[in-house]
């Protein structure tokens, strides 16, 4: 019997963690876009089905983690794996001193936010993926041709310190996922598949324009222009880098178990 | 019942393995604490060679790296950055060349398996030391690149665009010099590699 209601125990509190999970992440059903970069003669690629995280991940939720894996703490992280400016705004490994709890971790290097995820079953997304959920308003999947949505978007660049401001106080997007605008810039997978230079065949001029600011003159309309601004920054980072408005959120191509 | 407990100890288990993973990583950085905070060796990944061997990156400790990442099926910058890897090799000094490593990393693991390394070594007359083919997972490989501001993308399914990068590490597993664009001059990287080669 004791046996019996153990297990019982177990199984409902197995249960309601993945409930309480299941409402951090949203399903994002498979569809097709052509993004603004990395497509094949303008090609729409398709995303998979797949989860991703309803916010970006805050500061606590990072202290819990480098709690747990005292390498990534502030005072420990190897330099191959962050640059100097690391967890900056942190007074110490476990203290985020003035920043708020609720807040989403930024300063991060992309190796922290990838292992960050691994550790909760889970990965970064990738930028087809987080472009394809970034390309959602309130009501439609795709309103990079809404003329209010994409002034929302520039009016954000022009704002500063958004990165104080807590999670979930953007408007949730039509799969549920709140902060894909508004908040912070957030690593992805793949970032480093933009291309500055050095690339292989197409470094030639218009694409090499595409990063210079000015390609964006000639853009057809203010989408292109905000698209342009998330592609030129990914370009620009490299995996140790970390700054004050770039954070992260996690997807899952399974269904989050934990 | 017996589905609940199982998923609950894969559940378990997915946790543990993350943090034994951690906790595996700092041991050994007290153990070996002269890996430095800077060396490739920090990455754990797993690759495997041309001729099917299993490493890890820090086997290749003690050795001055040059390393490139490549393709086998592609027609347009590879091969001309595997000439300018054998245009290095071919000028390096002979005395130090022992404590050398001239390593092809492919970004296609998919395809480039350890079969189509090795017959892409033989081709290529690369088969032998001081050239070494190496690949992994994507996810691994994703990585690496990462760690050596490679960038590449899948273009097409045979097709990557990818950075032409050449980069130097030394016996720590520091990078210490890279060689941007292809048919580049050559002199300063070859100057690099000799001098720390030399050291060894």
């Amino acid at each position: 019997m004791k046996k019996y209601i153990f297990i019982l125990t177990l199984f409902f509190s197995v249960f309601s963690v993945m409930k309480a999970q299941e409402k951090g992440m949203a399903f994002i059903k498979e569809g097709s876009f052509v993004p603004l970069y990395g497509a094949v003669s303008k090609n729409p690629v398709v995303v998979k089905s797949f989860y991703i995280d309803v916010y970006p991940v805050t500061n606590s939720q990072f202290l819990e983690f480098v709690k747990k894996n005292p390498s990534y703490r502030k005072s420990k992280i190897k330099g191959i794996f962050a640059d100097k400016s690391y967890l900056s705004y942190w007074i110490n490994d476990f203290d985020f001193g003035n920043a708020k709890p609720n807040s989403p971790v930024t300063s991060v290097s992309w190796f922290a936010a990838k292992k960050y995820c691994e550790c909760e079953g889970k990965r970064l997304a990738t930028m087809d993926e987080w472009e394809y959920v970034a390309m959602a308003d309130t009501k439609k999947i795709d309103a990079r041709t809404k003329k209010e949505f994409n002034e929302y978007i520039l009016s954000w660049y022009e704002k500063s310190r958004t990165y104080e401001n807590e999670i979930g106080k953007t408007f949730k997007n039509y799969w549920g996922v709140y902060d894909m605008h508004g908040l912070v810039w957030e690593w992805t997978s793949d970032f480093n598949s933009i291309f500055l230079s050095g690339e292989s065949r197409k470094d030639k001029s218009s694409d090499k324009n595409l990063f210079c600011g000015g390609a964006s003159v000639n853009a057809s309309d203010l989408m292109d222009y905000a698209a342009f601004m998330r592609y030129a920054f990914r370009g620009s980072l490299k995996a140790q880098y970390s700054t004050r408005n770039l954070g992260f959120r996690c997807a899952s191509t399974t269904k989050p178990k934990i | 019942m017996k589905k609940i407990t199982i998923v609950f100890l894969a559940l378990a288990l997915s946790f543990y393995s993350c943090k034994k993973a951690d906790i595996k990583a700092e041991n050994k950085a007290e153990t070996t604490k002269e890996i430095s905070d800077l060396s490739i060796y920090n990455l754990p990944s797993k690759w495997t060679t041309q001729d099917g061997n299993n490493i890890e990156l820090k086997s290749l400790r003690g050795n001055v790296l040059v390393m490139v990442m490549i393709y086998t099926s592609c027609k347009a910058a590879c091969p001309r950055l595997v000439a300018d890897m054998r245009d290095i090799e071919s000028k390096l000094n002979k005395k130090y060349k022992q404590n050398v490593k001239l390593i092809l990393v492919s970004i296609d693991p998919k395809t480039d398996t350890p079969e189509r390394l090795k017959s892409f070594a033989i081709e290529n007359q690369m088969n032998q030391a001081p050239w070494i083919f190496l690949r992994s997972t994507e996810e691994n490989t994703r990585e690496f690149a990462a760690v050596l501001a490679v960038n590449y993308k899948k273009i097409s399914p045979i097709d990557f665009s990818h950075s032409n990068i050449i980069s130097v590490f030394n016996p720590e597993g520091e990078l210490i010099f890279q060689q941007e664009g292809l048919g580049v001059n050559n002199e300063k990287t070859i100057e690099v590699i000799n001098q720390e080669a030399g050291k060894i």
